[in-house]
């Protein structure tokens, strides 16, 4: 056996990583760095010829106020639903770890929003809005009241609220698994110490829960920012197009009005963020890590 | 997997006080548990419901007329429910498959030969590429692979994009799980009697990676399930469609035919709601060891 020969090397290799490895840069490597010459031309996704355009994309891009108003309201979205998600998730996978009985009942169908795509979820929310609500308000008030998902506030209301529904279950699951690391006895020494229950919760467990938080954080985040089938189903940009969130306007850019350089453009201004929202992650991770 | 299911031991109520409060926060769970899923059981009570009925009163338990089952098979037939769940079952499980193999193979090469700079190359750019949003990529795919290849509209296709997409995460969970359960003595063991680098990995590798294989699979399962976008990017023909996109095809063209839209909604729930009904220990389960790895 001749193990140190390079063409030995290379048939391991070809073997073991081959698939995987040609698969991945088949469909992320290539298309991302096709992407960036794509940004410096003017593609109407028909004729085979790519006009070469210069930054003419980017400043296209950036004098788009529909899509400078769509990251504004995709920010604004994100930080709401990031906010009240992991508030509802922490909530939950406190009660659920409190020892009493059924609890693994009650994670198990805390989690059932998750299974369920954001198409079908987006139509069956759809439904509660525009009937039952409007049900429930006739019934309090006399007067048929319009649906919340018809007026501009109001539609946000609702992609808000169902995404906190939605996320909250898979959330509570990782907080769930942060409590079950934290060792009980320092919280019992807490107490016996003189800390009162909710004293002991922030100085002692919370502290040592920072890797649950920091991973739901940065999980709600990046699913929140980079919504879109959730958006398509429950509101599809409507009413007035105030409720299209940037995946949707870049999509519709791309493949509605075929302006597909300038999507990709406005593509990789979302994928910037993302990559800055990650950065802060692994910054935010590494530092001020407590030790039990 | 036993140790994430392990729970905080239940602590036996001793006082009355820890009984009264064990009482409410049971009371409190079930109130919220209602309202979790009180969005499918109104769906499960106007799916038995006659159009007009639904309209009049969509918060009645039984409708004026009665109950009624002629939704479903009228959905069925329209949504062509058999051939979508057909496409998306045999997407998912080739998927999920091809995922899982590759991804633990990819793997176990560059743990175990830390001095290969290819390995280690790839590796980074997978690591790298999961801040990648997917939104970023698509234009780029249909231009290369509809516009200059043209293999677009076919089930392999939409199969190895999901599996090129995926790779990268559950290859980074592979290592995290063979650096530090799979001791490298039982390999040496094996190369010393002989085994093949191959046979080794299948026979002593791949079995002792059983936790991270169920967790990688269900959580790259319900993704592929429910996937959307790249599917409508990559299916343009009626035949291959799954069930997000004939969803919202049918969503589309019979949307004021509320008891159709109920029944069409119930049937594309239905598969994965079954299936959770019996795995929904080791889903859990999967989901959260699965976080604390990711």
């Amino acid at each position: 056996m001749k193990t140190n020969k390079l063409s030995y090397k290379m048939g391991q290799f070809l073997m073991f990583a081959g698939p995987a490895g040609i698969l991945f840069c088949a469909v992320v490597i290539v298309p991302f760095f096709y992407g960036l010459y794509l940004t410096f031309t003017s593609w109407d996704g028909v004729s085979l010829e790519k006009p070469f355009v210069g930054l003419d994309n980017y400043a296209a891009a950036f004098a788009d106020t529909a899509y400078w108003s769509s990251l504004g309201r995709t920010v604004v979205y994100s930080v709401i639903s990031v906010i009240l998600v992991n508030v509802v998730a922490f909530f939950l996978a406190y009660l659920v770890t409190s020892g009493i009985k059924g609890q693994n009942f009650f994670r198990a169908g805390f989690f059932i929003p998750n299974l369920i795509g954001g198409i079908v979820l987006g139509y069956v929310w759809k439904f509660v809005f525009n009937r039952a609500f409007v049900s429930i308000g006739e019934a309090l008030s006399g007067t048929a009241p319009g649906s919340l998902l018809s007026t501009t506030n109001g539609a946000m209301f609702c992609l808000i609220l169902v995404s906190v529904w939605q996320y909250a279950g898979y959330m509570m699951l990782i907080y769930v698994a942060g409590f079950m690391g934290v060792d009980n006895s320092l919280k019992e020494a807490a107490l016996i110490d003189g800390c009162n229950s909710t004293r002991a919760m922030w100085h002692v467990v919370i502290p040592l829960m920072r890797a649950s938080f920091v991973q739901c954080i940065f999980l709600s985040t990046t699913r929140c920012f980079m919504v879109y089938d959730l958006n398509l189903s429950l509101t599809n940009g409507e009413p007035f197009s105030s409720s299209v969130m940037a995946a949707m306007h870049v999509y519709n850019q791309a493949f509605v009005y075929k302006n597909y350089g300038m999507g990709q453009t406005e593509a990789l201004v979302l994928f910037v963020i993302c990559a800055v929202i990650g950065a802060l992650q692994v910054y935010f991770g590494k530092k001020g890590e407590v030790a039990a | 997997m036993t140790k994430s299911q392990a729970m905080a031991a239940p602590k036996a109520p001793t006082s009355t006080g820890t009984k009264i409060a064990h009482g409410v926060t049971i009371a409190v769970l079930i109130v919220l548990l209602l309202l979790f899923i009180a969005p499918f059981i109104l769906v499960l009570i106007n799916v038995f419901k006659t159009k007009g009925d639904i309209n009049s009163d969509p918060l009645a338990l039984i409708g004026e007329h009665g109950f009624t089952l002629d939704n479903f098979p009228n959905a069925m037939d329209k949504m062509n429910f058999w051939t979508v769940f057909g496409n998306s079952l045999i997407v998912t499980v080739s998927a999920t498959l091809l995922t899982v193999v590759f991804s633990a193979m990819a793997a176990y090469v560059i743990v175990r030969n830390p001095g290969w700079k290819v390995g280690s190359l790839l590796f980074a750019a997978m690591v790298a590429s999961m801040v990648i949003p997917f939104q970023v990529l698509m234009v780029p795919l249909v231009s290369v692979y509809g516009g200059i290849l043209d293999v677009l509209n076919s089930r392999v296709t939409l199969i190895l994009m999901h599996v090129g997409f995926s790779v990268s995460l559950t290859t980074f969970m592979y290592h995290g799980a063979i650096k530090t359960n799979v001791p490298a003595e039982l390999e040496e063991a094996a190369s010393i009697d002989g085994c093949t680098k191959w046979r080794t990995f299948w026979q002593i590798v791949f079995p002792l990676l059983k936790p991270t294989t169920a967790t990688v699979a269900i959580i790259n399962a319900m993704a592929f399930w429910n996937d959307y976008l790249l599917p409508s990017l990559v299916l343009g023909r009626r035949e291959l469609y799954t069930i997000p996109i004939a969803t919202r095809v049918f969503y589309g063209t019979y949307s004021t035919d509320i008891g159709l839209v109920m029944a069409a909604l119930l049937l594309a729930m239905l598969p994965i709601l079954i299936l959770y009904l019996f795995l929904q220990r080791y889903v859990v389960a999967g989901v959260t060891s699965g976080a604390v790895k990711g």
